[in-house]
């Protein structure tokens, strides 16, 4: 019962951050949603792991939170400089 | 699991599902970016290793309490990165805060 409440609430917040991230103002708004996204996913899969009994897919929520903080990462370098090249000067 | 076992689980990974509520509703409430990612990267980083501290309870064999709590300590040490990173682009490309302090400082495009 405690775990289809977690679950509940982390599908709730998956929701309202992709809410934000239609609504958003600024490019920075949708990052910042996305990010959240990625983070309610690997709790999702580990919650729901749990929920059913199955907790064998834990290795793709490792390798999602790695991945979407590198994605993260990638989108502001991208968002900042124009450009992912490695050769760009971070002055500033 | 014996009883004050699963009641430690239990209300660790409620009160972490509490945390994550709070950072979804910070996102979608407050006026600014600024303080949205105040409310996400604290908020949902710190539920979130709540709730795989308290899924730890529940795993049956070592590895997956070894994989839970790599992924704790891994939104700990990057969910407050990220964030931090994403603040720093946003200020550099300009975006204005709502909330100001008094002398007009935290302004992009302040003097001091």
């Amino acid at each position: 019962m405690i775990l289809s409440i977690a679950l509940g609430v982390v599908l709730f917040t998956m929701l309202l951050a992709l809410i934000r991230a239609v609504r958003g103002p600024t490019v920075f708004d949708r990052i910042l949603a996305v990010n959240a996204f990625g983070t309610q996913t690997v709790l999702l899969i580990a919650v729901s792991g749990f929920f059913t009994g199955r907790p064998d897919f834990l290795d793709l929520a490792v390798l999602y939170a790695l991945l979407s903080f590198i994605g993260v990462l990638a989108v502001l370098r991208f968002a900042k400089f124009g450009e992912l090249a490695d050769d760009v000067r971070e002055d500033g | 699991m014996s009883a004050i076992l699963e009641f430690i689980a239990g209300a660790l990974v409620l009160v972490g599902a509490g945390f994550v509520l709070v950072s979804g509703i910070g996102l979608m409430r407050l006026p600014d970016l600024y303080t949205r990612t105040h409310a996400v990267s604290v908020s949902d980083s710190f539920g979130a290793v709540l709730i795989l501290l308290g899924l730890a309870f529940y795993a049956t064999d070592p590895f997956g309490v070894i994989k839970l709590l790599t992924i704790a300590v891994f939104l700990l040490l990057t969910g407050p990165a990220a964030a931090q990173a994403l603040v720093k682009a946003a200020y550099s490309r300009g975006v204005a805060a709502e909330i100001e302090a008094g002398n007009g400082a935290g302004r992009p495009d302040d003097p001091a």
